[in-house]
Parts: C-alpha cells; structure tokens; sequence
C-alpha cells in the first residue's frame, strides 16, 4: 500500500472531525452561552440534555445508519455529537462561574445585559471554553476511528480494517501512531490558542 | 449632583434604615463586618432588590435599573475586568453608553493624568500593583461622570502607607468633582479623615449620623461608644500656649503637647490605637514622649491592649499582636509611650 493510500484516508478523515467538530462545538458554545447566562434556557434544556449525554457517542452509530445512511455525513454526525455535549457543559458552566461582581461592576458602569454578555462575561468563560474544547478536539479522532471501523469504508478507521484482513500488522501500526499523533496535535493547537488569548491577561 | 435619600429600606440585615446624603457630601459608612454597610451600597446602585425607596433630588429611583442610575460602585474586591487594559478599563463605561472612540479616548487620557497612571495604560490588571489597581478602579468608577459614587473598603486590601496616600487621593478626587459619595469602611481613622459626615450602623440600624468629631467625641449610644473604642481621657491641671496652634497641657505628671486654638484646654481624648510603645527610648528630641510601665496585659483575636502607668495616669494602649511579641511585652516591663501629636482631641469644657 502506498503512501497515497494514507494520505487519501487521513485527508477525508480529517475533513470529517473538522466538519463534525466545528459544527458540535459552534451549536454547543452557542447554546452553552444561552444556558448559562439564561436560567430559564437551562431549565428547559437540562433535562433533555442530562438524558441524552450519557449515550455515547458511539452509541448512536446503528440509529444514525439508518437515519442518515453509510456516507460521509455519518461520522461527521456522530463527531457532532461527540463535542456537542462536553463543550456545552463546559461552556454552559464557564458563563455561570464568571463572577457576579463582574456583571454588577458592568452594569452600574452603564452596560445593557447584552454588553455584560459579550464584553465581560464571554471573554471571562473564555478559558472554560478553550478547556472544553482541547479535550473534544482529542476525543474528536478516537470517536472518528470507531465510526470509520464500524461504518465506512474510508478514512483511518476502515484502512485499519482493511489492513487486519490483510493481515499488515504495519499499516495497523503506522495508522495508530497517525491517530494518535492526529489527537495530539488537535490538542495542541487549542492549548496554543487559548494561550494565545489568554496568557496576556492572566500575567 | 444629587442628594441621596433613603427612606425605610429593608434588604437583609437593614431594617428600615432612613439616611440621606447631602448634594456633594462626602458620607462615610461605619460599622463592622455584618452591618449591612454593603447592602445599602448595593440598594443605592439598585443592584439588588430591596423594600423601601431611594429618591435622588427627590425622584424615586425604584424602577430605574442600575445601568441607569449613573451611580458608579466600587466593589470591596475592586474587580477591573482581567481582559481588557488600565485603559480599557477606565474607558468601559463611555464605550457601553456609546461614546465616540475620540471622545473616550480624551477622557481616558484625563483621567490617566489625574490619577497618575501614566505609562501603565497598555497594562493589563494582573500586572499592576495594589495601590496601581485601585487608581485604575477609581478611575474607571469616574469616568462616565458619575452622579453618586459608592466606594466599598476600597484600602482595606493595600498596606499602611499605600492606603494613606489613596485616601488622600480619594479626597482630592471628591473635592476636584464633587461627586455625591458614599464610602464604607470600618476603619475610624479613614472615616475621621475622609467624612464630612459618619454614619454609625450596627445590625442594619442607623446608630448615630453625624460630623466625625460629634461623633467620636460624644458616642450617642453605648454601641457607638464600643464601635469608636474607649479614648483615654485625661483631665488637664494648666493650659500653657506655646504658640503655632499648638499648646501644653499637664496631666498629673505629663506635660502634653497638643494642637489647640482657642481657650483653656480642660481635658484631651486620645484613641488607644494612637498610643505607640517602643523598648528603646525613641530618636532624637520627641514631643509626647515618656515612660511608662505595663499594668497588665489583655490579648484579643489581632491586638493586644496594654494598661500602663505612665506619671500618674493610666493609658490604655493597643498594638499589633506582631508588634506585642516583637517588644517582648510583659507585665511589670518599663516602654517608652509615645503619643500622636495630631490625634490628640481637646475639649475646653
């Protein structure tokens, strides 16, 4: 197998954990915000959310085959789900933790509820939020290679099981040092960001 | 600027307090921990709910939210937002109402020059001092121009001789803005020197309003009288002016130099706070100072308070517990007691 072969799988690989992990994470800060800012859009949710976070990720695969079909949109759907959750909690609970007296300080300086919310409290959940998404970006890959073992026939996950019926213990290894490198990386790149953001304030 | 009314507010511990704050005053909040000092902080800047009402110049602010009040509170723990500059900061208030980014950035400017934060406006928070970080709080309070100022203990964080300089600088800023301003401590010497007008407040009730002076000199209830602390009061045998404002007493067998103008001085008041011991007889020529011997002995939680005998009086001295085991203080032991010269009281009746 050549080169090309790994390179074909990782590209749609990585396409789909990028597709699946923006779109989780976009929707989950968003919400995330919602709740912990609103205490009626946490009533609401909490519940449902509390039922459905449990499940794991890989969990949904037989459903989502059914309901999406075995095409690309499958992984990206259950990597969706993957950093959805976690990045909400995390979110959700950085907006909550932001100290009251900040808010009160902004508000008697003169700001609407509006600009408490994105020039106080957003910036001040900032690090919860990075935080939440270092771990799913991690996570993002080790959902990906299930997903693509179990349900489709590209990226890493099925030229792994490509491989083991092959019998190439090489590519298997090559592919799990990809992953894992893959996870690492991801990680990193947040770690580099949320420095970037907020090393300058924390001095 | 307006005048502060409160009329039977009722949040929390505060129960029907009434207070008003004359156009411009300077008003100070006294009591300790657990008084309701802040709460009525916090009901001024309508930042809490409350029962009973807050009239500024006469208008009730009750339905008026605190975004709109144009009071500006300055909390205990200061909080300047950790992301943004000292100019970022300061300038937060006009960019929430909208002001024109040249219009801020003049204000910031002045400000910057008036609280002398030159050279630290790219700084973030985390990278300024105690005393730089309450400059900047001020400033940011200040800006929007402010109708009331509150301001919450805002030296308790800073050392001795940062907390003084402020005070000082609070005083300027007051005087140079004429800000209606309430001021919370518990701290006499702040509220003394600071005050136009001190409130006393005990358990969410107004125990006694009035000048710094009447107050600390003739505590209206037993509680005032126990908040202030009992002063040593020393009646005078003669009265000798010398000069510059400044005149000599005798107590028994001290002769006392006092600030005094005006008729024969029959009694003088000082705080035991206000009495410095030293082991060693102290530097140089010293006015007010003499020897004396510990009686006995009384710790508390932070201070220990020392009887002396001192020529033919009883002081009653407080210090620092750190200070206490750095004399090596005991019972029987023979200090040097110093008095301070500016916070002796004197009474011609």
């Amino acid at each position: 197998m050549a080169s090309g072969v790994l390179l074909e799988n990782l590209a749609s690989s990585l396409i789909r954990v990028i597709a699946g992990f923006c779109a989780g994470s976009a929707v989950g800060i968003g919400l995330g915000i919602l709740m912990g800012w609103r205490a009626k859009v946490k009533e609401l949710l909490h519940p449902l959310i509390s039922l459905f976070y449990p499940i794991p990720a890989i969990g949904w695969i037989p459903l989502l085959m059914l309901w999406v079909g075995i095409n690309d949109l499958l992984p990206i759907v259950v990597i969706f789900i993957c950093s959805f959750f976690p990045v909400l909690y995390t979110t959700a609970s950085g907006v909550r933790s932001v100290d009251q007296s900040y808010i009160r300080v902004a508000r008697s300086l003169g700001a609407s509820e509006r600009q408490i919310l994105f020039t106080v409290v957003v910036p001040l959940a900032l690090p919860s939020i990075f935080t939440g998404l270092r771990l799913e970006a991690g996570m993002a890959w080790r959902v990906l290679a299930a997903a693509e073992m179990i349900a489709i026939p590209t990226g890493i996950g099925a030229l792994m099981v490509k491989a083991q019926n092959l019998v190439r213990m090489d590519i298997i290894i090559v592919c799990l040092v990809v992953l894992s490198v893959m996870c690492f990386l991801s990680e990193k790149l947040f770690l580099y960001l949320e420095r970037k953001v907020v090393s300058k304030w924390e001095g | 600027m307006p005048t502060v009314e409160l009329r039977a507010v009722s949040r929390h511990v505060c129960k029907e307090v009434d207070l008003e704050v004359a156009d411009g005053e300077f008003l100070v909040l006294l009591g300790p921990n657990g008084s309701g000092k802040t709460t009525l902080l916090n009901v001024i800047a309508g930042l809490v709910s409350y029962r009973g009402s807050v009239f500024f110049d006469g208008v009730c602010m009750d339905k008026v939210p605190a975004s709109r009040r144009r009071v500006s509170y300055l909390p205990q723990d200061l909080v300047l937002f950790p992301h943004m500059t000292v100019k970022e900061n300061i300038g937060y208030g006009l960019r929430m109402r909208g002001d024109p980014p040249a219009d801020t950035q003049c204000r910031v400017q002045e400000l910057v020059q008036l609280m002398h934060l030159d050279g630290l406006v790219n700084r973030y928070p985390s990278q300024l001092s105690g005393g730089e970080k309450q400059r900047v709080a001020l400033a940011r309070a200040i800006a929007p121009s402010p109708r009331v100022l509150l301001l919450d203990e805002p030296l308790s964080s800073l050392d001795l001789q940062t907390a003084k300089r402020l005070r000082a600088e609070i005083r300027r800023l007051h005087d140079l803005t004429g800000i209606t301003t309430v001021y919370v401590t518990h701290n006499l010497e702040e509220a003394e020197e600071l005050g136009d007008r001190v409130a006393v407040l005990h358990s969410g009730t107004v125990q006694q309003v009035g000048p710094p002076t009447t107050v600390f000199c003739s505590p209206q209830n037993e509680y005032v009288a126990d908040f202030i602390g009992s002063p040593n009061i020393l009646e005078c045998d003669y009265c000798h002016p010398l000069g510059h404002g400044v005149v000599e007493v005798g107590c028994k067998e001290l002769a006392i130099v006092v600030p005094h103008d005006g008729n024969s001085v029959k009694r003088i008041a000082f705080l035991p706070s206000d009495v410095y011991l030293t082991a060693t007889p102290p530097p140089g020529p010293h006015v007010n100072g003499f020897e004396g011997e510990i009686i006995r002995l009384q710790e508390t939680r932070d201070l220990v308070r020392a009887s002396l005998s001192c020529g033919g009086n009883v002081l009653l001295a407080e210090v620092p517990r750190a200070v206490c085991a750095e004399l090596d203080l005991e019972e029987g032991k023979r200090v040097f007691v110093i008095l301070k010269l500016r916070r002796i009281r004197t009474y011609e009746g």
